[in-house]
């Protein structure tokens, strides 16, 4: 199976790869999948507190150059945006994009969990209440 | 210069040598006949030149020529031997007792006789993917037919203990199947010595060329019969019928000659890059070499990469170096390695594998290239590897509650 272009500049020059201070308040995390399923995504955004924009947002990922490259290409969807378009993410968009095959749709669905695991993360820390999302199965 | 891509996926298959095309060739147009034509010489040609594949076939393996049945490949030799086996032998009971480690040509052979009414045991192996002789023979029962192991295995090249298996199943009165595949032409195998009744192997895996194989079927002490799979003309003693691949045949033989003649230097030049490369690449912390590195084939390592996985890895350098890897997500099935997972390994270190299989044709530049690119590979993945982050900030992984999905 060949890889896109795009998944290969990602896998290649990934960006955004790095950690963010998890002890501040303004930073959300989300640790997603499990080393026994050959994926482990975590994906962190800092938030603007006064405006609601993710500031910055930084992944680190074990898994294939799909789920490398689902991660990267969220983290720079991420920047810019403010914590409410973020949660609008669809796995589907990531998809489209990367010309993700089937076999790799799981690696979207992840990123998507870790953007709103790690958005839930922010809003648990402010006293916001947590999101509910639709279970998903990947 | 280093021509690229290099080629270390030598146990999924060889490269041809070209003194064994060299042998084929006039076989395809000049020496076309098919060798059961009896009146003419066209016949007489393909017949002879299969008679002295056989014995080039049979003397690499200490047997007599007329014990070698010649077949598709091992996939159809371990369907022929096995199913053969458990048909001939009905009268005399119906257990096979085989292990989990086997390739899944024996595994989904035994997954039908047992669709069929058979009984099968699958026997666990050891951590190092050795098979427990004291299991084995304690798995013996009245109705035990047949044991089916394999003589090395191909993800991580482990060598059973197949004199001792032999050994045990004469005692019992039970044949000996052995998928050699992975050994032939590779290793010393006699079937004499090695007290094997039946064996299947192929000549892709040894610089021959795809779609020719070849069952083993002792014709004394005891002699063995098995019952016909594919119906026909008769052909093979009325084991396999359909019409000789001659030129598959005649390259299978020239294949088998040279193994026999260059085996042991081969061997001794193999077994020193991949030590190479092994000692290289288990500098970088965290690595793990799977499988017993004592009884073990020449050419092959198996290495785990603990926090990287090992599709992404191969992504690093796939373009350069052909590898496969234990991972899911290089097969359709998302399922890891079931080899490494029989050795008792998490699904998270077989995730992390990458099976090297060194050839005839791996040079010492290829291996130092090899060493560089995988190395460099691994660092940079693991700097990316949340993982590998926790584990140096000494995070204990395994408690970590990970939501499986």
């Amino acid at each position: 199976m060949a890889y896109s272009e795009k998944v290969i500049d990602h896998y290649s020059n990934p960006k955004n790869v790095g950690t963010l201070d998890k002890s501040k308040k303004n930073v959300g995390t989300g640790l997603v999948g499990a080393p026994e399923c050959g994926d482990v995504m975590r994906l962190q955004i800092e938030v603007d507190d006064a405006t609601g924009v993710i500031t910055d947002a930084k992944f680190k990922t074990f898994g294939c150059g799909s789920a490398i490259a689902s991660s990267s290409l969220a983290t720079e969807w991420l920047k810019g945006k403010t914590v409410d378009q973020a949660v609008q993410i669809d796995n589907m968009d990531l998809v489209e994009e990367l010309n993700l095959p089937p076999v790799k749709i799981h690696c979207s669905v992840l990123a998507e969990d870790a953007i709103k695991s790690a958005i839930n993360d922010y809003r648990k820390k402010n006293g916001l209440e947590e999101l509910a999302f639709e279970e998903r199965i990947h | 210069m280093l021509k690229l891509p290099i080629y270390l996926d030598n146990n999924a298959t060889t490269p041809m040598d070209p003194r064994v095309l060299e042998a084929m060739i006039p076989y395809f147009t000049e020496h076309f006949g098919n060798a059961a034509s009896r009146n003419h010489p066209f016949g007489w040609e393909a017949e002879e030149a299969v008679d002295y594949a056989r014995e080039q076939v049979a003397k690499l393996i200490g047997a007599d020529p007329k014990e070698i049945i010649f077949t598709s490949g091992a996939t159809e030799g371990d369907n022929l031997g096995i199913k053969g086996v458990y048909e001939m032998y009905a009268s005399k009971g119906n257990h096979i007792i085989t292990c989990t480690t086997e390739h899944k040509a024996v595994l989904d052979t035994c997954k039908h006789i047992e669709r069929s009414g058979g009984e099968v045991t699958y026997l666990e192996v050891k951590a190092d993917g050795l098979v427990d002789l004291k299991e084995l023979e304690a798995a013996i029962k009245p109705n035990t037919i047949l044991i089916a192991i394999m003589y090395a295995n191909n993800e991580i090249g482990v060598i059973q203990p197949v004199k001792e298996i032999s050994t045990i199943a004469k005692k019992h009165g039970i044949l000996f199947f052995s998928d050699a595949v992975q050994a032939v032409g590779k290793i010393p195998v006699d079937v004499n010595k090695d007290g094997i009744d039946i064996m299947a192997f192929t000549a892709h895996k040894m610089y021959g060329p795809k779609g020719i194989g070849a069952l083993y079927v002792r014709r004394k002490n005891p002699r063995v019969k098995v019952t016909a799979q594919m119906d026909g003309g008769g052909h093979e003693r009325g084991m396999r019928s359909g019409t000789l691949n001659v030129p598959g045949i005649v390259g299978f033989g020239k294949a088998c000659e040279l193994a026999r003649l260059e085996m042991a230097d081969d061997a001794a030049r193999l077994s020193k890059l991949r030590d190479k490369l092994e000692n290289a690449l288990t500098q970088i912390e965290e690595t793990y070499v799977n499988g017993n590195r004592e009884h073990r084939l020449p050419h092959v390592s198996n290495i785990s990469f603990k926090y990287v996985e090992g599709e992404g890895l191969l992504m690093g350098f796939n373009k350069n170096i052909a590898l496969s890897s234990g991972s899911a997500c290089t097969s359709a099935s998302l399922e890891p390695s079931y080899v490494l997972k029989a050795l008792g390994l998490g699904d998270d270190l077989a995730h992390s594998s990458l099976r090297f299989g060194l050839g005839r044709f791996t040079t010492e530049e290829q291996i130092d290239y090899t060493i560089k690119s995988v190395s460099e590979t691994v660092l940079k993945l693991r700097e990316m590897s949340p993982l590998w982050e926790m584990f140096k900030e000494g995070v204990d992984i395994d408690k970590i509650e990970w939501a499986h999905h």
